[in-house]
């Protein structure tokens, strides 16, 4: 064993031959790294430190580069840490800061290491542990090692007292009582001279700021302070950024920043900072008038920039803008549309956002109009962008900027066309949600959906089925709008339907059955109306009849073909039972299908109300659904055998021949009408909306326990669950039973598993591409369709551009004009919210206590008693006296709260300042004369200020007023306001 | 937290520096690492030097043949963040005179050093090249 570490120590490699290594290796870099792994495995243990800090430097340089594990390497960092040569000392130390995290285990045995290092004499060793537990300090070590860095902050090395506050955040951050020792020491560091301690302190009240900015209103004069007078463009940006969000809390503050910031934004000539000006004053400052105008001024040179950075923070910052003061927008909107075709995708983006934000109901048409033109020339993931935001935009708040809804549905209609659109989610869910909620939009909408559903080259498209699924479940619906419902039923029954995949098949032939009741109810209702005088010549009305017959001449022969087929048909099916089978089948009948369809829809047409007509319109659904009958997907084959079975229950009634006597015909007919109206009674229900909570308000039933013991209702669940894996047929009847929600988790496992084979399918292509015939289309051969819109030559862009701008000039104009002569209709609200109710989150227990503790430093009050009680459980002991302390405060507050309420805004300053008088004489009494001293200084000093200025006016005031400030009222000393 | 990592990669994608100032595991790391490498490497010159990944941005600039990505909060300045990228390879360049990818691989801990020395706790504490690099130099001298 010492042999072979000694050869280790002789004939170690050092991280400079393992890096030459790794780049000259020829085994390979993972065989490479696995062999030196083993080397460091061993090096690592030897009890010489040289080579175990070696060993630890390779491995460090590993992980960070190679991602190699080194958490079983924990304790070895430690031990080279505690090494007495700094050379080894950092070697550790960088493999710490690197590997180790709140949850490593070995992190409580290095308190006492970091304690040593902290109060070192060499300054390096001070960094060296400042950077680790800047990096990883835990609530223990925060605590315990607080008192060293409370030291360190009035360290007189500037080097060391520069990473002590750099520190101070992540200590606050864990464990938030150390602001009550630290934080005075933190402040006073802001009137540092040395620019190195400025930073750092600024960033990290920046940081502070940014999670509870309220809690330093009071330190506001000292930031003005640096505003004003720094000159280090890197401070100017973090004080900045603290005002930002300073400003909206206090508008006395806003007021006086104003002046310094336009004046930096007129000075500088740092891009950066320059931004940072915009930016606060377009977030925090936008009620000055003339900040904001110049602010925009200086936007306008940012986007008519050359550079890209530029430009896409100038869009950046108008989008900010846009709320309060939309004529920003209007001023740039040039460069703003010219952006919507720029090279850069997220300047487009950007771009997009802009123009969205600018939707209102009275330019929405022409923007849409602007932004589908664009989607048609654009790549496909920026067509997708627009198509996803136009989306979005118009159906906010449900359709709040919608009014002419006609347009809208044909809108819907024309962008689900656009070749690259995979918006298909999206606008299923907003054909059927407006069908639900707008009454007036329904012809528009059936409309839309008839020419969706007759296109049969949009069959092929997988992101085209839930849109065709929309379009056949509104034009069942709502069929009654239909001008030619029999043209709905064979485009719902073409041949093509069987490209879909079986769950939106199920809609297509629900909804032919929706279309065939109202066929059927329609062709009764004329008999009725006729019958008054039909009753009447029933027996003369053997030669109309007939004459009848003749005209049908034509037609019957077309059924009779039809029928034929069809019998044709279900002798070749029993031998075709199974899928592929059946696919080819329909394959090779399309032909004579689209004979017969052509030969029925050239019959069917014209005279919709005859007898004869009927017939053939059962015939034709017969004919086309007659190979579902054989369908695996149980929810497709229930639907269709319901058609089929009904069809059947009719055709009964219905004479075999029309050369029947008239008489039993009308008998018929009556039979017939009871049917269809029972069924049709079943589909006269209306949808509508339903609130997302409407759960919650259905009372639950007497003598209903939900909280039964459902230990039988498992028994039945893996009953079923061990039938799964024997015959997966009763599976899928139990599911379609039992919930819609399971049988939509089939359909997606399904369109995974068809995504996993046609990603099996792209990777053999990939690797047998020569085979193929080159083609960016993965359909393959039955869409022979060619595409619905063809893509237009990509033009020059600047000429695109150009038209664009033309284009959207107008509609960009917010000139109030009449949109629309007609009224907007009435879309249907639930009086609660449709959408999910947003819930607010709650700021963590830790940032409260943080807040909390900055407060009672600054303010001398306690802003939240109880939060701060119930931390303070966790306190060490000695701590006592301080919640003593506080109970007391509250005691004390409660009392004087009971007076006026009225005067306590007016006041605010002086009463502050009063109580923090009154406060530092408690304190007096009970804190560390010490400690006491520090924080009259304090107050003192703020006293004075605040009372140099408004002593005068307020004198009278202060001695009869007792009323105190709400708790979680902050302060500004008065000299800034 | 302002910055939350920092990395240096070349054309080939391959990491030469990485500096995170969240926890995150390995996994996530890698996966993070090739998802940005894949989004920025991509882009050309004449696009912007801001990409919008998850809830945060990455300000990225290219020298040579490195990439140098910083992954901020979508509050922070990005204007400033190319500064800082800019005052890191200049610093860089100082300290080895014409710096390149080989100089960064060799001398990681150094480079880790002086990122040390700029940044902290996710916040830019130090920007004078100066003070970045006396403490590097005094312990050079030193040891």
């Amino acid at each position: 064993m010492a042999g072979s570490s000694l050869m280790d120590t002789l004939f170690q490699r050092t991280l400079d031959d393992l890096i030459k290594g790794l780049r000259l290796q020829l085994i390979g870099e993972s065989a490479f790294i696995s062999k030196a792994m083993d080397e460091i495995r061993r090096e690592i243990k030897s009890t010489d430190p040289q080579t175990k800090s070696t060993a630890l430097q390779k491995l460090s340089y590993l992980s960070s580069l190679h991602g190699i594990d080194m958490n079983w390497a924990a304790f070895h960092v430690v031990e080279v840490m505690s090494s007495s040569r700094f050379a080894q000392k950092k070697i550790g130390y960088h493999a710490a800061s690197q590997s180790f995290h709140e949850a490593t285990p070995v992190l409580l045995l290095i308190t006492n290491q970091l304690r040593k290092d902290l109060t070192s004499t060499n300054e390096f060793e001070v960094s060296l542990a400042l950077d680790c537990l800047s990096k990883f300090a835990t609530v223990d070590l925060a605590r315990d090692l607080t008192p060293e860095i409370f030291t360190l902050l009035s360290s007189t090395k500037v080097f060391v007292r520069k990473k002590a506050i750099g520190v101070v955040l992540r200590v606050f951050g864990k464990y938030p009582d150390a602001v009550r020792v630290c934080f005075k020491r933190l402040v006073e560091n802001l009137e540092s001279s040395d620019p190195r301690i400025l930073s750092a302190v600024v960033g990290v009240f920046c940081e502070l700021a940014s999670q509870d900015p309220r809690s330093y209103l009071p330190l506001a004069p000292e930031f003005y302070r640096i505003l004003a007078d720094s000159k280090n463009n890197w401070v100017l940006i973090k004080v900045l950024k603290i005002f930002k969000n300073l400003a909206p809390l206090e508008p006395r503050l806003a007021r006086k920043i104003v002046e310094p910031i336009t004046e930096h934004m007129r000075r500088t000539g740092a891009k950066s900072l320059l931004f940072e000006c915009i930016r606060t004053v377009v977030t925090s400052l936008s009620d000055f008038e003339t900040a904001v105008r110049l602010a925009v001024e200086k936007t306008r040179e940012f986007l008519v920039d050359d550079d890209p950075n530029l430009k896409y923070l100038g869009l950046h910052a108008l989008s900010i803008l846009v709320p309060k003061h939309s004529w920003a927008v209007l001023e740039n909107k040039e460069v703003v549309i010219k952006s919507l075709s720029d090279v850069d995708p997220n300047v487009k983006l950007e771009s997009l956002r802009l123009v969205m934000a600018m939707v209102s109901d009275n330019n929405v048409t022409e923007i849409c109009r602007v932004l589908v033109n664009l989607a048609l020339k654009s790549d496909p993931e920026f067509c997708n962008e627009i198509l996803g935001s136009i989306l979005a935009t118009c159906g906010e708040n449900v359709y709040e900027i919608i009014i002419d809804f006609d347009w809208y549905v044909s809108l819907l209609g024309e962008m689900s066309r656009i070749p690259y659109c995979r918006k298909g989610e999206e606008i299923e869910n907003q054909l059927v949600d407006i069908g639900m909620r707008v009454k007036d939009a329904r012809p528009t909408l059936v409309m839309v959906g008839r020419d969706l559903l007759i296109d049969p080259a949009l069959l092929g498209n997988p992101f085209m089925d839930r849109i065709l699924s929309a379009a056949a479940w509104v034009s069942g619906e709502y069929v009654q709008f239909s001008g030619k419902p029999f043209e709905l039923l064979e485009a719902l029954l073409q041949p093509r339907s069987n490209l879909l995949p079986p769950s939106v098949r199920a809609v297509y032939v629900q909804s032919a059955f929706k279309v065939t009741i109202f066929c059927l109810n329609s062709y009764i209702q004329e008999q009725n109306i006729d019958s008054s005088s039909y009753v009447d010549t029933l027996v003369e009305n053997g030669s109309e009849s007939i004459s009848a017959r003749e005209c049908q001449d034509a037609s019957a022969l077309a059924s009779c073909d039809a029928s034929d087929q069809f019998e044709q048909v279900e002798v070749f099916n029993p031998r075709g039972s199974n899928q592929p089978t059946k696919v080819t089948f329909a394959e090779n009948d399309r032909e004579t299908l689209t004979r017969v369809q052509t030969c029925t829809s050239a019959s069917l047409e014209d005279n919709s109300s005859s007898l004869g007509s009927i017939v053939e319109l059962l015939n034709f659904i017969q004919f086309s659904l007659g190979p579902l009958t054989w369908s695996h997907d149980v929810e497709l084959l229930e639907r269709s055998r319901n058609l089929l079975n009904f069809i059947e229950l009719i055709r009964k009634q219905i004479p075999d021949g029309l050369n029947e006597k008239d008489g039993s015909a009308e008998m018929e007919l009556a039979e017939i009408s009871k049917i269809v109206e029972l069924i049709l009674d079943a589909f006269s229900d209306d949808f509508g909306p339903i609130s997302i909570n409407a759960q919650e308000r259905v009372p639950i039933p007497e003598g209903l326990i939900l909280k039964e013991n459902l230990d039988d209702l498992k028994m039945i669940c893996s009953d079923i669950e061990v039938s799964e894996g024997s015959y997966s047929f009763g599976n899928s009847l139990y599911e379609e039973k039992v919930d819609s929600s399971i049988l939509s988790q089939q359909i997606q496992q399904e369109s995974e598993s068809l995504n996993a084979t046609t990603s099996l399918l792209s990777e053999h292509r990939k690797r047998h591409g020569m085979y193929y015939l080159p083609s960016d289309k993965t359909d393959d051969a039955s869409n022979d369709y060619p595409p619905a819109n063809e893509l237009k030559v990509q033009d020059i862009l600047d000429d695109d551009a150009a038209h664009l701008v033309k284009l959207a000039e107008r509609s960009l104009a917010l000139k109030k004009k009449s949109t629309s002569a007609k009224p907007r209709p009435v879309v249907v609200r639930l009086d609660e919210g449709d959408e999910l109710p947003v819930t607010r989150k709650k700021p963590q227990l830790n940032d409260e206590q943080l807040s909390d503790a900055v407060r009672d430093v600054l303010v001398g009050s306690d802003a939240r008693p109880t939060s701060s009680q119930t931390n303070q459980s966790s306190k060490p002991s000695g701590r006592r006296k301080g919640k003593e302390k506080q109970n007391a405060d509250n005691l004390l507050e409660s009392k004087e709260n009971l007076g006026n309420v009225e005067e306590q805004s007016s006041n605010m300053v002086d009463t502050s300042l009063r109580r923090t008088h009154r406060h530092h004489e408690k304190d007096a009494k009970q804190e560390s004369p010490e400690k006491n001293s520090e924080k009259k200084d304090q107050t003192h000093k703020k006293g004075k200020r605040t009372s140099s200025q408004r002593h005068g006016r307020h004198k009278a005031k202060q001695s009869g007023d007792t009323s105190l400030p709400v708790a979680s009222q902050t302060v500004i000393p008065d000299f800034l306001l | 937290m302002g910055i939350r990592f920092i990395l240096m990669v070349n054309k080939q994608g391959q990491t030469r520096l990485a500096q995170y100032y969240e926890n995150l595991t390995l996994e996530e790391r890698r996966a993070l690492e090739g998802e940005i490498v894949r989004k920025c490497l991509a882009r050309n010159e004449q696009q912007c030097s801001f990409v919008e990944h998850r809830n945060y941005k990455i300000v990225y600039r290219r020298y040579a043949s490195l990439f140098f990505l910083v992954g901020v909060d979508n509050d922070e300045n990005e204007l400033a963040i190319l500064e800082f990228i800019h005052l890191l390879v200049e610093t860089m360049d100082r300290h080895f005179g014409n710096v390149c990818e080989l100089d960064i691989m060799f001398h990681l801990e150094k480079a880790h050093f002086m990122l040390e020395e700029m940044v902290m706790n996710g916040c830019i504490v130090e920007t004078s090249k100066s003070n970045i690099l006396s403490p590097i130099q005094l312990m050079e001298k030193s040891s």
